[in-house]
């Protein structure tokens, strides 16, 4: 009994090792959306190419993306012929031109393209804080049963695209 | 503004009256009382910035943590009690952002673990003790 | 050519380093003098090659040689001489040289002091030092070579240091900081010395004791250093923030101060010598831990160099070999002898138990709530924060049942002590202390906290006091003679205990008396804070070496006298396109003023931030008193003393 207890420190140590390499090799700034399993929150937002208003009924009823992107984010200029490129094989991006302004917002699709389905004008970042946003770009995969099941911060490129082109059914 | 007793800033009232300053210049966010102040200051404090290192909302100044600071003044200054403010943010950002864990099972361990390490430590000492006044009596 | 030289100083190193490692054990094993005596001239050559190649960046570093990725990295043409100096220990790569060349000097100390010890335990303590050298020269060579060429499209200039980096703070924290971290590894080493040869007698904890010591008061000084510096830099005026990296550096100085009084223990009375083996072992293991935490991004923090997988296996490989090992070690050697000095419960042996349990358990406390999130993670149960807010609600109400403690230990006697020594001062002290804390309390209108740290603030002193009172009291000569007579021990005791009553008092007043606020000020503007007027004078542009700056200037008022000019900055640094605040203090024995500049708002207002905090000096102050301590407790003459017999 004595002896065993010697053991212990040793013991816990080498747990303590286990956990240690489990972890190893994460990205420890990686953060899990909170609104994982959940409905996307309610929002009254008008929409930057028709000018109307649009709730959560009008969601795509498919899989589709949420996609958080402003003028003013470096890493969204990176991004956005992937986006176009992933419109043209026909994934439905939902976008929130994301506390920025509706002018520029439309000069930016006018010049670049538009990848998107529609997109939603959040001038004050409400609907990005309802949902959980630190930045852009940002992007939200959504299932079929309007349930948001992943959530990706920073830019969407070929690489890990195919690790969250899984989540999309 | 991170010590040791800042824990103790909210139940500690003395201290609104420490912050009564009369100002000649603008203070950026006027509140409505001082104890809203005081609350702001606290809650600013004990909450994490998402998208930071490691800092928390006072401390951080990135656009996520200026515009989460924003939000917590507006939700006080409407009315909002300090639990409904928490919520708010856990339900958007998760648990991550609370430095002050909540309680749950999954965190028994860690709130009552340090007690628990007293506990044993302490019944080790009068261990020793005891077994240690049995050597005194035979070796005398 | 100097880098090739270093890489080449470096691997020499790992050869010898490793031949230190293995051929004084084997001597040991065989009973052969020639091979034990192998040791002292390999730690010194190891210790030659490293401070070679050392010098050798640092050539490279002071030569603006961004031919080498490292200095690329971390240097520029334009940084100021002595950041150029200190930019080597910026990064990881140049850091870990440091920690190579400090356990380096570490071990030709003991080399050169090893006449103290009998053969064979130096032998083996160096060669134990040398294992671990061979651990650290072969995770700096194998994955953070500081001395990669980028050949032949070398850079024409360096990417600059870090912003952050370019401060005194950076020149003196990390060496020093290293200087305790390291070491501790000398105690450890001792131990396993004393576990390998199975003499866990008293004399190993008698040679420990002063590296021991002299570490512990490094480690002080560099944690010290690091909040002063932290304080300052970072702009908002914290001292302290729970941070795993700086929790990284306090673990061990916990374990560090609970091995200090649990080596008094088994030096004196020969009482729990294999505890006091199982915490130094322990101690070392939490330096390494911190290591490994900074260094493998397995956590987030304010501090941490750039994370990288391989390097976090390599280090936990390391963790695994050295404490996995000793641990195991200790495990099948521990003596299971028990001790058969005996003490009663009154005496200064159990007192000092208790220390050590109480440091225990806020050792773990503050592990539990560093790795916790990491469980949490590990074990799939999403992402938590463990902060201030926990560290303080838990820790503190521990560590003040500890300094209670801390007053009444050093009245007792070895063995035993008589209630009335024990009861007479600690109601004295008791009634002094609560009457006088409750007329602070009273006055200044604290909370119920701070009358309770205040009281036990006074009850630690007046305690000191009495017990050097009564011990100058008793014998024949003048009280002045008496008092210089009192062991140079006793003095340092006194010395850190008091440290630790400073800083508790400044950690208190600063929290229960500091005064903060954000307002937006245009020049010629002010605004008062604790009875100070701030004015906001002017802003000006001004140049610096390898930034350009905003610097803002403020007069301070009190009572219509000016006390202080304050130049709060601005910084854009021109190579990393970074901006920096610089905040600027008047620094004062019972206050600090604070000045730090947030935003530029419209037109010509700033946002501003201005602090006035009550005694933050002191925290500092009470850590430079334990340093006193620690350094005079290693110089106790006891320790000149050879060893005669082994």
């Amino acid at each position: 009994m004595k002896k065993l207890v010697r053991f212990l420190p040793f013991i816990i140590f080498i747990s303590l090792g286990v956990i240690f390499y489990s972890q190893l090799g994460k990205n420890s700034q990686e953060l899990p959306s909170a609104l994982v399993g959940k409905k996307v929150p309610d929002f009254k937002l008008v929409s930057l190419v028709e000018n109307t208003l649009q709730t959560n009924s009008d969601l795509p009823k498919e899989a589709y993306l949420i996609n958080f992107w402003g003028t003013w984010c470096p890493a969204c200029h990176l991004e956005h012929p992937f986006l176009n490129q992933l419109a043209l094989q026909g994934v439905t991006i939902l976008g929130i031109d994301y506390k920025d302004d509706a002018e520029q917002a439309r000069q930016w699709l006018s010049e670049k393209g538009n990848p998107y389905i529609d997109v939603l004008m959040d001038e004050t970042g409400v609907f990005g804080l309802d949902m959980g946003v630190t930045g852009a770009p940002e992007t939200f995969i959504i299932d079929s049963n309007g349930i948001v099941v992943h959530r990706h911060q920073g830019p969407l490129n070929a690489q890990n695209w195919s690790t969250i082109k899984g989540f999309l059914k | 503004m991170s010590h040791l007793y800042k824990c103790l800033a909210f139940s500690c009232l003395f201290l609104i009256t420490l912050f009564a300053v009369n100002s000649m210049a603008e203070e950026l966010l006027t509140f409505r009382s001082e104890l809203n102040q005081t609350r702001y200051q606290s809650l600013v404090e004990e909450l994490r910035c998402p998208k930071c290192q490691n800092q928390n909302l006072a401390d951080s100044n990135s656009s996520i943590a200026i515009d989460l600071r924003k939000q917590v003044y507006l939700m006080i200054e409407s009315g909002k009690s300090d639990q409904e403010i928490v919520d708010y943010m856990v339900a958007r950002y998760g648990e991550f952002v609370l430095y002050r864990p909540s309680y749950s099972s999954a965190t028994y361990l860690l709130w009552y673990g340090p007690f628990a390490f007293l506990v044993l430590g302490l019944m080790a000492f009068i261990m020793v003790l005891v077994t240690n006044k049995k050597k005194v009596r035979t070796s005398l | 050519m100097l880098p090739e030289i270093g890489q080449f100083t470096l691997i020499l190193a790992l050869f010898f380093a490793s031949s230190l490692s293995i051929l004084p054990l084997v001597g040991y094993w065989k009973k052969s003098l020639i091979l034990t005596a192998t040791a002292r001239p390999l730690t010194l050559i190891v210790a030659c090659l490293v401070f070679i190649s050392f010098l050798t960046l640092s050539a490279s570093f002071l030569l603006d040689d961004f031919s080498v990725l490292y200095v690329s990295q971390n240097s520029n043409s334009q940084l100021p001489i002595y950041y150029k100096f200190s930019a080597l220990w910026g990064g990881h790569e140049g850091s870990l040289l440091l920690w190579a060349l400090v356990l380096s000097a570490w071990s030709s100390a003991v080399a050169l002091r090893l006449k103290q010890l009998p053969q064979e335990i130096g032998a083996i303590v160096l060669a134990v030092l040398g294992a671990v050298s061979t651990g650290f020269l072969a995770f700096l060579i194998f994955t953070s070579s500081p001395f990669v060429r980028l050949l032949p499209d070398s850079p024409i200039d360096g990417g600059d240091l870090n912003p952050v980096l370019q401060d005194f703070g950076l020149i003196v924290h990390p060496p020093i900081l290293y200087m305790g971290y390291v070491g501790f590894s000398v105690a450890f080493a001792f131990a396993i010395a004393a576990l390998i040869t199975g003499q866990m007698n008293s004399a190993w904890a008698r040679w420990a004791r002063p590296w021991t010591a002299v570490s512990w008061a490094f480690l002080t000084l560099g944690i010290t250093l690091g909040s002063w510096w932290a304080y300052y830099e970072l702009g908002w005026g914290g001292w302290w923030f729970w941070d795993p990296v700086e929790n990284a550096s306090f673990m061990p100085w916990l374990a560090g101060t609970a091995l200090l009084h649990s080596l008094a223990v088994t030096e004196k009375r020969g009482v729990f010598k294999s505890w006091t083996v199982l915490l130094a072992i322990f101690t070392f293991s939490l330096s390494l831990l911190g290591a490994f935490l900074v260094r493998s991004g397995v956590l987030t923090s304010v501090h941490s160099f750039a994370a990288d997988p391989t390097r976090g296996m390599f280090i936990l490989a390391l963790l695994v070999i050295f404490v996995g090992g000793s641990l195991l070690l200790y495990a099948l050697r521990a003596t299971q002898v028990r001790s058969s000095i005996a003490f009663g419960i009154t005496g200064r042996e159990a007192w000092l138990l208790l220390n050590n349990i109480l440091l225990t358990v806020l050792t773990l406390t503050v592990l539990l709530g560093t790795l916790y999130p990491l469980l949490f993670d590990a074990l799939g149960l999403g992402k938590i924060s463990v902060g201030a807010p926990y560290f303080n609600s838990v820790f503190t109400p521990i560590a003040l049942l500890l300094i209670v403690f801390m007053g009444i230990g050093p009245l007792s006697k070895w063995k035993n002590t008589s209630w009335n020594a024990l009861w007479r001062p600690c109601l004295l002290a008791l009634v002094l202390s609560a009457l006088l804390s409750s007329a602070l309390v009273y006055f200044n209108s604290f909370s119920l906290m701070a009358w309770v740290s205040l009281s036990v603030a006074f009850w630690v002193l007046f305690l000191s006091l009495l017990d050097w009172l009564n011990k100058i009291s008793l014998g024949r000569e003048g009280l002045l003679v008496r008092a210089c007579k009192l062991p140079r021990n006793y003095y340092a005791m006194i010395l850190a205990h008091v440290g630790v009553v400073v800083s508790l008092v400044g950690v208190l007043l600063v929290s229960v008396n500091s005064h903060e606020v954000m307002v937006r000020l245009s020049p010629s503007e002010s605004s008062l804070v604790a009875g100070y007027e701030f004015r906001f004078d002017s802003m000006e542009e001004v140049k610096g070496p390898n930034y350009v700056s905003e610097r803002g200037q403020f007069t301070v008022f009190k009572d219509e006298k000016q006390v202080a000019e304050l130049y709060p900055e601005k910084r854009f640094f021109t190579t990393r396109q970074q901006v920096m605040t610089e905040a600027a203090l008047d620094a004062g024995f019972t206050r600090d003023l604070y000045v730090s500049l947030g935003e530029k708002l419209e037109d010509s207002s700033w946002g501003v931030r201005i602090y006035v905090k009550s005694f933050v000096r002191w925290i500092w102050l009470g850590g430079l008193f334990m340093v006193a301590g620690g350094l005079l407790a290693a110089l106790d003459k006891r320790y000149r003393r050879r060893v005669e017999v082994a």
